[in-house]
């Protein structure tokens, strides 16, 4: 069966490195922005404006307003992260909460949620984050909160196909007749049995929610302006692409790295972790 | 087969009923007082109180869902807030330019996927291959929005040789050669995500097969290998395709948001984010609803065709 696959010719190592150092690249750079040597990213220069990469002073040029693009980049490189971070951890927190109980109970809580996430799977997920953040208002906040809601769903329902896997195995079955309570079943046998499934989501899922939030800033419905949001920037760079085109590439170009970056290691861990899903 | 089919229409039947309660709810638990909007701030207490009445906004919920979804169900889905017009027209309107450029996107995503991806399983390991998986992993981690950027500051500001805006409706003075002109770059952009899905589904499912047991046999009784491939092999996936084709379709209709905010394409996605913009509920609702409406349908149609492509579905 697998024969056809040892012949695949990745080189998991490499790939998984250069990802690593992508993504770290980013987290130290969007850490330390406070600390590093850059003008403040909001601070406007009209008679720089639109200055080209390599112009003095300004290592990737400036915008519409002559701020500072190299600035503005690593400031939303925080934007970016924390939000694609926090809609992460809210969507696994969620679903793995309902998807634990779901798939461990069963009954008729299991039925009536699985029906309610089949109707929330009924939509388009980009549609249904449109119409939450049309129904909270837009914003860098909503937003988030939008990309994570649509995100449980893929959890939960992930989470439940494992728990009951795991709760018809032997070990459940021989904790369950020494007499552990359903809470200690729960924490110290099902758990454990589905960090790694979870892990491999979170680290394959982690790239869209970032391309997502970009999204919705990018078409006005998230981060607001002057916010230095990888999405904002992009849409404020379109205006000028007859002039200065770098204004929107730059932005761009981080956004589809750090998502590279994520994505490079997500495969890695998915193939580390679960080879079944190659 | 009947009885499968019935049960399938009855399903996606009570998902578009569950799909409108939701687009009902969220839009009526958003802030924001219909009456006031429509009054305006200096409108008095009593003023708000009647037309809050002549709206129907003074009853229960679920009557006011009610009426709307029965409204709905006849095709009045209101009226729309800033355009002051009906607003069942305009979507539809607006859709119409939506699936020209989702269709454009899908006839390039999927017969090229399905050859980079079967070109690539027959020869693991090959130039090609790496190439291909390359190209998805990139394709995957852009996004639509900035590569359509590219493409017009690419192909349009500086080479001239496409239009990177300036569509105002599929069906126009300009013709079809206009029309595929300004088609290409964002049928392009689009198209990139699906390729990449489609080409890796494909691949891996080309894999699977290639490792049974009747492929083997298929080469022993001395097959050509260009047989092999394309017939033994390729047909066993199609089943797969079919679902991919389905999702696929999906994510075309409401990801093409991104594409047609960058090349002001009129379609539903870019006419929703500016209804959302200036809180023109009503539009939202018809947009949202109608895009919905369309994927269960879809969904409904690749679950249909799965069972005649596969008979061992029917029994489920």
């Amino acid at each position: 069966m697998s024969s056809a696959r040892e012949k695949s010719p990745r080189r998991p190592g490499r790939w998984r490195a250069a990802g690593l150092v992508i993504v770290l690249a980013v987290a130290v750079a969007a850490a330390l922005a406070p600390a590093l040597p850059l003008a403040d990213p909001n601070r406007t220069q009209p008679s720089r404006r639109l200055a080209p990469p390599l112009a003095p002073g300004y290592p990737l040029g400036s915008d519409h307003l002559g701020r500072d693009l190299l600035s503005r980049v690593i400031w939303g490189a925080r934007v970016s992260l924390v939000v694609g971070v926090v809609a992460t951890l809210l969507a696994m927190l969620a679903g793995t909460a309902v998807g634990l109980v779901t798939g461990f109970y069963g009954g008729v809580t299991d039925n009536l949620v699985m029906r309610g996430i089949d109707l929330i799977m009924a939509f388009p997920y980009i549609l249904l984050a449109m119409l939450l953040v049309a129904a909270l208002g837009p914003g860098l906040v909503n937003a988030m909160i939008a990309v994570a809601v649509v995100n449980v769903s893929f959890y939960a329902r992930g989470v439940r196909g494992a728990v009951l896997l795991l709760r018809e195995q032997e070990f459940v079955e021989a904790a369950r007749a020494v007499g552990s309570t359903e809470g200690r079943i729960l924490r110290r046998h099902i758990l454990p049995g589905i960090v790694g499934p979870i892990l491999v989501f979170v680290s394959m899922n982690i790239g869209v929610m970032i391309t997502e939030s970009a999204g919705l800033s990018f078409i006005g419905l998230g981060a607001q302006p002057p916010t230095a949001d990888w999405g904002t920037m992009l849409a404020d760079g379109r205006q000028f692409i007859t002039v200065a085109a770098h204004v929107a590439a730059i932005p761009g170009l981080a956004i589809f790295l750090l998502v590279l970056g994520c994505n490079l290691v997500g495969d890695g861990l998915r193939d580390a972790l679960d080879p079944r899903l190659r | 087969m009947r009885r499968y089919l019935a049960h399938r229409l009855i399903s996606a039947l009570f998902v578009v009923v569950g799909v409108s309660f939701v687009v009902f709810l969220a839009l009526h638990l958003a802030p924001g007082d219909p009456a006031q909007i429509l009054l305006g701030p200096m409108a008095t207490p009593t003023e708000l109180t009647v037309l809050r009445g002549q709206l129907g906004l003074d009853r229960p919920m679920l009557v006011q869902y009610g009426r709307w979804a029965t409204r709905a169900a006849q095709g009045d889905l209101g009226r729309s807030i800033m355009l002051r017009r009906p607003v069942l027209p305009e979507v539809v309107r607006r859709f119409q330019a939506t699936l020209v450029l989702a269709g454009g996107a899908l006839l390039l995503a999927f017969p090229l996927g399905v050859l980079l991806g079967v070109l690539s399983a027959a020869r693991p390991g090959s130039r090609l291959d790496r190439l291909s998986q390359v190209v998805a992993m990139v394709g995957i981690s852009m996004p639509a929005f900035w590569v359509g950027l590219l493409l017009i500051i690419g192909f349009s500001v500086r080479l001239g040789w496409l239009p990177g805006t300036g569509m105002y409706a599929p069906v126009g003075d300009g013709g079809l050669r206009d029309l595929i002109a300004h088609l290409i770059l964002p049928a392009v952009t689009l198209s990139l995500v699906p390729l990449a899905i489609v080409s890796r589904l494909t691949r891996s499912n080309m894999l699977d097969v290639i490792a049974q047991d009747y492929v083997r046999t298929a080469r022993a009784k001395g097959c050509s290998e260009g047989r092999v491939i394309g017939w033994h092999a390729f047909r066993n996936t199609l089943v797969s395709l079919v679902t991919v084709l389905g999702l696929e379709v999906g994510y075309l209709l409401a990801g093409a948001v991104y594409v047609e905010t960058v090349f002001s394409w009129p379609g539903i996605g870019f006419m929703m984010v500016n209804a959302i913009l200036t809180r023109d509920f009503p539009l939202v609702q018809g947009g949202v609803l109608l895009i919905a409406a369309t994927y269960v349908v879809i969904n409904l149609a690749t679950d249909l065709l799965y069972a005649v492509v596969d008979p061992r579905v029917r029994h489920v």
